[in-house]
Order: C-alpha cells, then structure tokens, then sequence
C-alpha cells in the first residue's frame, strides 16, 4: 500500500501535458517588471534608482525585517523606473522595471556547468546565504526559507521533509527538475540537513512520476540519511501538513507549526535553489515555469528569469491559442487567474495554464442536497456546507467555532460540489472576516 | 467580449459531478427493484410507477410554473426519484386517484413548501407514502399475491404480507412455528416471491442496487449497514431471548421494507445526516424503532415510521456532531 494522507481528498483528471518535455531556457525578454513582493512577508525596500545600471544577479531590493527576502536583478541593463505594477495575484504594488541590456552576470556567481556536491558553509553561514539570495519557498507559497532553516530554541527538528507531490493537475516543472537535476536537488537537500542540523530527510514523490522515483531513489543511495518514498495520487498531497501526516502518520496540531511535530518541509525547487545559492553563489533568480493547456501548440517546461512578462511565455510556446478563456497562474485548483498577460514571472510561479473558453466558465449554482461529499473530501475535515452558509449570512462567531480558520483553501470541497455551490469564494471571505475579527478582539 | 479573460477565484477545475448525474444514478440502481416487481406483479407495477412518477413531476411543475413563479427544475432528477421511491412502497393493484393524492402530499406539502429540493426535513416519498398509509388504510394493505407477469392491474389476488401473518397470527395465540409454515421461505424472501409493496420484495435486486450505488460513490455503507446492522442485533436478541415469540432475524431483515427502507429511503440526501459518526447513530436509531414497531407497536410494519422519526433528528445531529478535525486531537509517538 502507498502511503497518503488519510481523510478528504480529491482525485482530479491529472492533465500533465509536459512531464516529458525537456526544460528549456526562455530568451531573455526586451524588458523585465520585477515586484517588491515576491513573498509572504514584508515588501523589500529598492536599493537602486532610476536610470542605474544593475547586472544580472544584483541585489535591488533588500528584506525588511525576518520575514522578508532580498530580491535581485534577474537581468542586465538598465532601471527604467520603479513604479506601480499590476501583479499575478491582480493587486498593484511596486515594482522595479528594468531593459535589458546584454547579460552580464555579478562575478560573484559560479556560472560553471560542474555539479559541486562537497557542502564547506556552516549551518549559520548556509541559513545567512539563503537569506542573501532571496530564496523562498518555491512550492508556491513563498515563504522566506532562511525562517523556516531558522529552528527556535526549545524546538527540535527531527526529519526534514522534501516535497515532490506536484499533486496540482498539469504542472510538471518540479518532476522536470526532479529528473534533470537530480543531483543537484539532492545535494540541496544535504545542504539543508546540514542548515537543520537533522540526520534524516524523506522525499515524498507521488506515484504518477516512476521515473523521477526510480531516479531520485538510485541517486539518494549515495546521499547520507536520504529516503524516496512514492506516494499515491492523491490532491492535496503537497500541502504542508497533509505530506508530514502521510510520510510521517504526525499530525501537526491545528495552528500550529511543522516543528511542532519535529518536521521542516521544503519543495524539490527549493532544495534545488539553495543548491544554486550556496554552492554557486547564485541569487533566485530564475526558475522553472511550467507553460501549458490543451490548446496550446507548443507546451513546455520553460526556465525562466523572474520579471519576464507572461506574453513572452506564451509566446515561446506557441502563442496565446484563440479559445482562450481563463490563464492561470499556478495549478488549477489553487492558482490565480490572471487579468493580463503583461503581469511578470515571480518566484512562486509554478505554472502558467490557458483554459479553453468552455472550461474557464462556472457551472450554474444549483441548491444544496446535502450530499456531504464536500465533508467526505475536506482534507482537514471541516463541513463546508456549513461555513459556506455560515459565512453568507455573516455568522463569523459560530464560523469560527466550527474551525473556519483551518481551511487550507484546498478546493476540494467547490471541485467535488455536485451542486456545482461556490464553497471556497464564501468560505474565503468568511475566514477573511473571521481573522479580523479575532485580531480586533486580541487588541482589546 | 470574445477576447477578455474569465477571471474568478481558485478552484479552477470541477468534478464534473453533478445532481442530476446522482439522482439518474439512484435510477438505474432501482431498475433490479423495478424489473422484478414486474416479473412478480405484472402490468399493476407499470401503471403505479408510471402514475407515481409522471404526478410527482407534473406537481413539482405547476407549483414552480405558477405558484412560486420560479424556474423549473423538475430536470434534475430528484421528483423522479421521489415518484419511483413512493410507488415502490405502494401494493400494485392502488387505485390511481390514490396514487395521486400520495404524489401530492409528498412533493407540494412534503417538499416544495420548505422550499423545494435540499430543504425538506422529512422524506418527501415517505411522507406520501404514510399519508397514504393512514388515508386509505384498505387499499394501502391490500397486498397482491406475486403472480407472475400476466398479473392483471385490478383483479390480482391479494392476502397478507408476511409480517402480518406473524403480527396476526401471534396476536391470535397461535405458535410462531406454526406461522413460520405459512409464510415464504427465507429463499423465497430473499428473490422477492412474496406479497408486499412492489418494489420492496426483492431483496437481491435491491443488494444489486446496493453494490451499484456504493460503486458509483453515491452513497456509504454506514447508513444501510447500521440500519441492518442494528436490527440483526436487536432481533438476534429477541429471539434469543424468547423463540417462541419472536421471529429470527433473516426473516425481520428480508420481510418487509428494511432493504428498499435502508438502501434507498434512509440515505436520501436531503433529510439524513452528513458526518459518519452521525450517519451510524442514525441508522441504528432506524433499525431499533423499526424492530420496536413490529414487535410491540400496532403496525406489522415500522420502516417508514421509523425513518420519518430519525429525520427529525437530524438538524439536531448536524448541528451537535462533527467530524474529527485534523490536527484536534494529536496522539504523536
């Protein structure tokens, strides 16, 4: 039997387009818009202006505070100006545009080819060089790595986790990566043992990707404390919490941390780019995007620098297909749609999905016939009939007693509605309105 | 227009599951269940579905046609549900105006005026079904003796339903093994070779359902089996207690509605509990009253009473049983 997380869950159609098609590298755009805010956490302050010249790897906007990430020119040329841009997620917020000029890279940055697995840095040295590269979590929710490598006394972290679900239908950028950096990605990993100070790390892999499993297991024998383990297939997988419980069978008390329960994960993509900033001394400025949908004429797995626009993407892989109705920034179940194409690749951009007109609209809203299939696959158990309804009639005190706040935002429950009810829009706005709420009345 | 972007919240991807597919999948369980009523009852089970169904949906229509003046929904399946699930509790040979007067209760006074579909307490079908029950209690007992295919509608023979004959007969002072001699056997119980509603005798056709549904995902095993479950332990117990008294417990389970009662009706959506735990106190509570009216009440037969009275529980278990969070209570080694 596979192991997976028990309770809830979803199973939808896995549409993976592009697991086979090698990652390639995208031309540089003629421009790139870089945001202030590629992060949970504190925007970063610009350290440049306009009309500098900046080299490709070059710090322009540093953290602010812990929480917060450095963030790099991801191009050469010249900075145009800092000013208002519409990003991914749809809200405007500050960002440096930048023409590209040439490619100069910083002299810093080790552009050689040779796979460097001897880890000299120490654990500090490691945690202080993932905080100077700007690397974040890059399973999608950003997080500032240098935290999570950052154990508080009194924790203890036993096992560090290395996540290789891609349990999102479509994106294939982690499997890509997983099979053409192997090595990389697992000498990433014995990096953050080292920062972790932990003996034992777990790759969980779901079982849709053999080749990366069969690869990555016949690599890992050559790494010290390192474990493949294959997965079923099962959405949502990648979830923080839902990978510890199925690798680990712990259950990470509701919130609350990982390290609670001894546990720190990261994401392949992650792992691969602490690789790249403390081996080569390369800042995160570039990733692997996966760009795809049944329409297009030329899907791919593109390696890309941050800042370049959407458009340029789509182009490379064979222009915006005319039944276009939806483009998704991430996967299907938890991405955004986007607004434009003009918005830039950012540091959590997995993918980039165009969905046919038919298959971008909603089905129409029909009654609830309490079928509780939204309950039988919430992953955290909740009952999201209930807070669907709770929250439409603005009854946040008996939402938040039926635990609104541990909704992930997974989907599964507005996926498997037969109604075809928009669980997830009102639960979200209700959990909105929860938060405030208890945050107002911790002021009092 | 044609070439701006949908832009809406995640998730971005549907099941494709949808009302209608579960309601005409509840259909084409109960087609087993149809199929032999017809093979025992002939042309009578045609014309009391086909009855059944056309007024549940014609009903359904004109209230939202004309009464509420909102748009028509009787496409989504569940009205068909409704009238299969009525006629199958009824005896095959009913009159029609019966038929209708059932079908009328059950969907405009059990089920459109909470607010139609999602928002009944009670099982619309069965709410019919006990006012028909009570309305027409000769007709409604009347049970057609299985006859076979060439059974007319009207002149089919009737007699007593097995639970009666026991019911009868032991109030009567007569042996419970005497009784034993007069009703089917448990294999002809079990393929439905006796007298009875039309589509609660089989009990292998409703199994088949059974095993479809679960199959198809539209249902689980906790209401059924703890329907079941609960009446094989109360009646075991009985009966181990009291032989002479009591029948055993294959014959309560393949007598009367128990089967259709805890496969089809309890299970209903709308008015049965949603959380596991729930669903399992549910259906033991159906099981036990179920047993409590054969066996003590004044009706040889207790499943549509004791499914009405466990689905006014239910917004009570909903609201006062939950699930078992994630990360609630943490055993960690």
């Amino acid at each position: 039997m596979l192991k997976t997380f028990p309770k809830g869950g979803v199973h939808p159609p896995e549409n993976k387009l592009t697991a086979a098609i090698p990652i390639e590298y995208m031309p540089l755009p003629e421009s790139v818009i870089i945001p202030l805010s590629q992060h949970i956490g504190t925007p970063s302050i610009t350290v440049v202006n306009k009309g500098d010249s900046v080299k490709t790897g070059q710090i322009i906007a540093t953290g602010k505070g812990f929480v917060s990430a450095n963030i790099h020119s991801s191009v050469s040329g010249k900075v145009n100006r800092i000013d208002f841009a519409l990003d991914s997620t749809g809200y405007k917020q500050t960002a440096v545009f930048i023409d590209v000029e040439g490619d100069e890279w910083i002299s810093t940055i080790d552009r050689s080819k040779e796979i460097n697995k001897e880890v000299k840095l120490s654990s500090e040295d490691i945690i202080k060089r993932c905080f100077e590269s700007g690397i974040v979590g890059l399973g999608g929710a950003t997080f500032p790595s240098h935290v999570k490598l950052t154990v508080p006394s009194g924790k203890k972290c036993k096992v560090l986790i290395i996540n290789g679900v891609e349990c999102e239908p479509y994106l294939t950028s982690d499997h890509r990566l997983m099979l053409e950096k192997g090595e990389e990605i697992l000498t990433g990993v014995s990096i953050l043992m080292k920062a972790l100070k932990v003996e034992k790390a777990m790759i969980g892999i779901e079982n849709n990707k053999p080749d990366a499993i069969a690869h990555l297991t016949k690599l890992a024998s050559t790494f010290r404390g390192m474990t493949v383990h294959p997965l079923k297939v099962k959405y949502p997988q990648g979830a923080e919490k839902q990978l510890i419980k199925a690798l680990t069978g712990r259950e990470v008390p509701s919130g609350r941390l990982p390290l609670d329960v001894g546990a720190v994960v990261h994401n392949v993509g992650t792992a691969f780019a602490v690789y790249e900033a403390v081996q080569k001394n390369k800042p995160l400025i570039e990733r692997v995007v996966t760009v795809t949908g049944k329409s297009l004429s030329k899907p791919g797995n593109y390696m890309v620098r941050t800042g370049t626009p959407l458009s340029r993407l789509i182009e490379a892989a064979g222009g915006l297909p005319g039944d276009t109705g939806k483009i998704i920034n991430g996967g299907p179940m938890m991405g955004k749609a986007v607004i434009n194409t003009d918005v830039p690749v950012v540091k959590g951009m997995s993918g980039v999905i165009l969905i046919p007109r038919e298959e971008s609209v909603r089905n129409e809203i029909k009654p609830c016939i309490r079928c509780a299939k939204c309950i039988s696959v919430c992953p955290v158990s909740l009952e999201p009939y209930l807070l669907m309804t709770l929250s439409e009639k603005g009854l946040f005190e008996r939402a938040e007693k039926e635990r609104i706040t541990d909704c992930m935002e997974c989907g599964c429950c507005s996926f498997t509605c037969p109604a075809s009810r928009p669980l997830l829009d009102y639960i979200r706005l209700g959990k909105s309105s929860v938060i405030k709420m208890v945050r107002e009345r911790n002021l009092k | 227009m044609s070439n701006l972007l949908n832009v809406s919240p995640s998730p971005h991807a549907h099941g494709k599951e949808s009302t209608q597919k579960l309601m005409l999948n509840v259909v084409v369980a109960l087609i087993p269940a149809f199929i032999t009523s017809v093979f025992y009852f002939g042309i009578g089970a045609i014309i009391v579905t086909a009855t059944s169904v056309a007024s549940c949906l014609l009903f359904e229509y004109l209230i939202q046609r004309f009464i509420l003046k909102k748009p028509i929904s009787i496409t989504d399946g569940s009205a068909l549900v409704t009238g299969i699930l009525l006629a199958f509790n009824l005896p095959s040979n009913i009159p029609v105006f019966t038929i209708i007067t059932g079908s009328f209760i059950a969907i405009a006074v059990a089920k459109m005026t909470f607010g139609g579909l999602g928002n009944n307490p009670f099982n619309p079908a069965l709410v019919g079904r006990v006012f028909m029950l009570i309305s027409f209690p000769v007709q409604m007992t009347s049970w057609p003796v299985p006859k076979g295919l060439a059974t007319g509608y009207t002149d089919a023979v009737t007699g007593a339903t097995p639970l009666a004959i026991i019911k009868e007969g032991l109030k009567n002072g007569e042996s419970l093994s005497s009784l034993m001699d007069k009703i089917p056997t448990p294999v002809q119980m079990f393929l439905g070779n006796m007298g009875g509603s039309m589509g609660e005798v089989a009990a292998v056709a409703l199994l088949v359902g059974f095993v479809y549904l679960l199959f198809r995902k539209v249902i689980t095993w906790h209401i059924p089996v703890s329907v079941i479950g609960s009446m094989a332990i109360f009646t075991t117990i009985l009966w181990l207690v009291n032989p002479e008294n009591n029948a055993d417990p294959m014959f309560h389970i393949l007598a009367g509605g128990v089967l259709l009662g805890a496969i089809f009706m309890a299970t209903d959506y709308v008015t049965s509990p949603m959380v596991p735990k729930a669903m399992l106190i549910y259906g033991c509570g159906i099981g036990i009253i179920t047993v409590i009216i054969r066996v003590y009440g004044a009706y040889p037969e207790g499943v549509s009473f004791a499914i009405l009275i466990m689905n006014a529980f239910v917004p009570l278990m909903n609201t006062y049983i939950k699930p078992k969070r994630f990360g609630e209570e943490v055993k960690n080694g």
